[in-house]
């Protein structure tokens, strides 16, 4: 679908109890914020498959945002820790999968950091900005890259 | 299917910086749109009517509404399908307020942006299923662990509202802290006055069975049905022939045991009753001091005792109770002074801690109500008493306020003017905190009624000199360096988390904060629950607390578990994981890694091994859907196909698909 206005595309996942919450208190409060980001509730951020991630991309978001619950805060105990666990090594992995990993950033935000949450969106917006839309992958690519694993300087 | 969206105006909340109309009519384009319209106030009565209307008129199988956030209305609008003939399951909600009206400025942009958002959230609609709640009966019985101050009003709470209870106690005493105080503030009233009544209610209540001296060892299952094992720790006196005589103490030649409800103070013979009061009132022997069973030389107990209840043979028992709830109650340690080496606690015997001097202060304490030096037991004329020993200093792990150190602090220097008439006394203090009812007007009273002088600052050192002691420290109102001499001195010793709570967290399968001290649910609007359903705090082992506000804690705790039993039987979340056994090959990393305990090994008719959920325990986290290398694990409502559908909905290009 072509854009009506010229926001970018930027996929937040966020977790119900701490950052959706979070996002919540920095609307009452009437934080201002970029409209670039759009926001996919999960249950915690322990739900989050970097499959989702790398399907966003490949599905042309120019960036993704994770955010949760604080360490220690995680309303299921530990759930965050799963997602530090797999989303720092996703981070690593970015480069082989052909994707600035400038354009992926995972943040904790508790349900009363509303201005926490603005700053998160308004740093990240900018640095999306800054780094452009994402190179479109060519149609073929694309299929090859989401069924196979892509070797480094391979595929994009 | 058919789906229709509602976009709300929500006043002008939405309406003044997002073309609703726009956003309606764009929804019609989208796939399985059958209907879609904006209204004014979509959660208003009308509003809802509308709904439920629509449903009927257009035969719709789930509804979009495109308002505030979930966390506001979500449960509202579940209400309203379910009105109009629907399962709760098929709603969807768009936040097109707090994360897109009230947030964004440009009315194009915010537009596109609550389209999206909305076309998100019926991609997701299209692929919801049905969720049923399962019901499942509850066992109406409560475990209250901690027989302190809250864990009684709990229990009894609990009990008077019909339902059963186990009380477990760790020492040989309900009681707690509160009963080895002498008076409490702001009212200066006996302590054990207030609580001993309520601790008689506690032995006579017919549905509160008590375990005192023991512990829970282990607890199983999930909300409704725990089934706990408390271990019942050898006393060698059968409680069932003791009548709580004292003739066994008076005769005991072990003279050297601790005292722990005297605070160290005075020592304990080896078979003691911890205090006249206690409840039960029976004896238990200090194995570690007895001669009998140290050295197998002695056996005068069991000599003297006419009802022969002494039994030096007596092992740990385990006995396993079947409960509904979980009520932890167990309170909180005072901070160990000897950390300061400066202020020569443990060093100087005239140096004691706050709960030595209420010890001393109480006619049932070791001294009889006298106040006097430990060192040669004549009555002090200078008392100097400092805050915050072990609170609000970040350098030995304890940045938090205790709370309750400034308020005991006044009492005790009050109760120093009636016991020692003439006696000078000092506070040393950072601030004064004092924010419950009558409190202030109680520290006002110190000072202006009682001549307890405040000294801003604190202490640097405290050495001897002759006799006496030298307190020397800052006043930092007057800028000065201030020396004072003292024939006794009383540290303020905070608070921090009972011994053993890490362990007892972990049993339980609740969070502990960064201070060991058992957390909330949420810290607004789940002060007493925890996030493992049917566990519930009470008291200063969420944090520190003053008696009237554990006692409010006890008692919503109560009220919290009596409304869970409330209806029977409970139900549990649907959205929750569940596996497909098709595809599930065995390796149990769900198993692992899932907080909860909630997946099974099961296995299956063909002799496979396979992950099975159990609905109850399952908090709905979606660990396991991760970490599942199948897929063969997916959490409902919140399915992987789901949250690729929203993300698709919000790309430029189709998601690749494989094959």
């Amino acid at each position: 679908m072509p854009d009506p206005v010229a926001d970018l595309r930027i996929v937040g996942f966020l977790c119900n109890w701490c950052s959706y919450g979070g996002a919540d208190t920095a609307g009452v409060a009437r934080l201002a914020q970029p409209t670039d980001l759009r926001i996919v509730r999960v249950p915690c951020s322990g739900r989050i498959d970097p499959l989702f991630i790398a399907k966003a991309f490949y599905g042309g978001a120019d960036g993704v945002l994770v955010s949760g619950c604080h360490p220690r805060d995680c309303h299921y105990s530990e759930g965050n820790y799963h997602a530090r666990r797999r989303l720092e090594l996703f981070l690593r992995l970015l480069p082989a999968l052909g994707i600035d990993p400038g354009r992926f950033l995972y943040t904790w935000v508790s349900a009363s950091e509303g201005q926490r949450w603005q700053r998160v969106v308004a740093d990240f917006t900018a640095r999306i900005h800054a780094l452009g839309p994402m190179p479109r992958l060519r149609e073929t690519d694309l299929a090859a890259a989401a069924c196979h694993p892509v070797a480094p300087g391979e595929g994009a | 299917m058919r789906l229709g969206v509602f976009v709300c105006h929500c006043g002008s909340n939405i309406a003044a910086t997002v073309d609703c109309a726009a956003v309606a009519e764009a929804a019609r384009a989208m796939p399985d749109v059958a209907f879609a319209a904006d209204s004014i106030y979509t959660c208003s009565e009308p509003g809802q009517e509308a709904i439920v209307a629509a449903v009927a008129e257009h035969g719709l199988d789930g509804v979009v509404v495109a308002s505030c956030s979930p966390r506001m209305h979500e449960r509202t609008f579940r209400r309203t399908v379910a009105r109009a003939g629907l399962n709760p399951y098929m709603f969807e909600m768009a936040n097109i307020r707090e994360h897109v009206s009230w947030v964004g400025r440009d009315k194009e942009r915010n537009t596109a942006k609550a389209t999206d958002l909305v076309r998100m959230a019926v991609e997701k609609l299209r692929r919801n299923r049905p969720l049923t709640p399962r019901e499942f009966p509850a066992t109406r019985r409560v475990l209250v662990i901690g027989g302190g101050v809250a864990g009684i009003q709990a229990a009894l709470d609990c009990a008077d509202g019909g339902l059963e209870v186990v009380l477990v106690e760790r020492t040989a005493s309900i009681g707690g802290k509160m009963a080895q105080l002498d008076k409490t503030f702001p009212t200066v009233d006996c302590s054990s006055c207030v609580l001993g009544p309520r601790m008689v209610d506690v032995a006579q209540h017919p549905d509160i069975t008590l375990y005192a001296y023991s512990e829970v060892a282990a607890v199983s299952g999930w909300v409704g049905n725990f089934e706990v094992s408390i271990r019942r720790k050898a006393t060698y006196v059968d409680w069932n022939k003791c009548t709580g005589c004292g003739e066994c103490i008076k005769k005991c030649p072990a003279k050297d045991a601790p005292d722990p409800f005297n605070a160290g103070l005075a020592p304990a013979r080896a078979i003691n009753i911890p205090f006249p009061q206690a409840i039960p009132k029976k004896a238990v022997i200090n194995a570690a001091h007895c001669k009998q069973l140290t050295t197998g030389k002695c056996g005068v107990c069991a000599k003297v005792c006419p009802s022969g209840a002494i039994d030096y043979a007596m092992t740990d028992t385990t006995v396993t109770e079947k409960v509904g709830a979980v009520i932890v109650a167990t309170g909180y340690e005072l901070f160990d002074p000897t950390v300061y080496g400066q202020y020569g606690g443990g060093r100087y015997p005239d140096v004691i801690t706050s709960m030595q001097y209420e010890r001393m202060l109480s006619a049932s304490g070791p001294t009889g109500g006298h106040v006097v030096r430990p060192s040669d037991g004549r009555e002090p004329q200078s008392v100097v008493f400092i805050q915050c020993v072990g609170s609000r200093d970040r350098h030995i792990g304890r940045p938090y306020c205790s709370g309750f150190c400034c308020m005991y602090t006044a009492k005790q220097a009050i109760l120093t003017r009636d016991h020692v008439p003439g006696a000078q006394t000092y506070v040393f203090y950072m601030d004064i905190r004092s924010p419950g009812k009558g409190y202030d007007e109680f520290i006002r009273r110190a000072m202006e009624e009682y001549g307890v002088r405040y000294v801003r600052g604190r202490v640097s050192r405290i050495f001897p000199k002759g006799d006496r002691l030298v307190v020397r420290g800052a006043d930092t109102l007057m800028a000065a360096q201030v020396q004072v001499e003292a024939d006794l001195v009383v540290l303020a010793v905070g608070a921090e988390h009972a011994p053993g709570a890490q362990e007892l967290a972990a049993t339980l399968r609740v969070s502990i904060d960064e201070h060991g001290f058992f957390l909330e649910g949420h810290p607004k609007l789940k002060p007493v629950e925890t996030n493992t359903a049917g566990v519930y705090l009470a008291g200063a082992c969420q944090g520190p607390k003053d008696i009237p506000a554990s006692v409010s804690q006890a008692s919503a705790a109560a009220a919290k578990v009596l409304g869970l039993f409330a209806r029977g039987t409970l139900a549990s979340d649907p959205q929750v994981a569940l596996v497909d056994p098709r595809r599930c090959v065995g390796c149990l990393k769900c198993l692992k890694t899932c907080p909860f305990g909630a997946i099974r090994e099961e296995q299956g008719r063909d002799g496979a091994v396979r992950a099975l959920v159990v609905e109850t325990v399952c908090q709905g986290c979606g660990v396991c859907c991760v970490t599942c290398p199948q897929g063969a694990v997916q959490l409902q409502h919140f399915t992987d196909d789901q949250i690729l559908a929203e993300v698709e909905a919000l790309c430029r290009t189709p998601l690749p698909t494989c094959g």
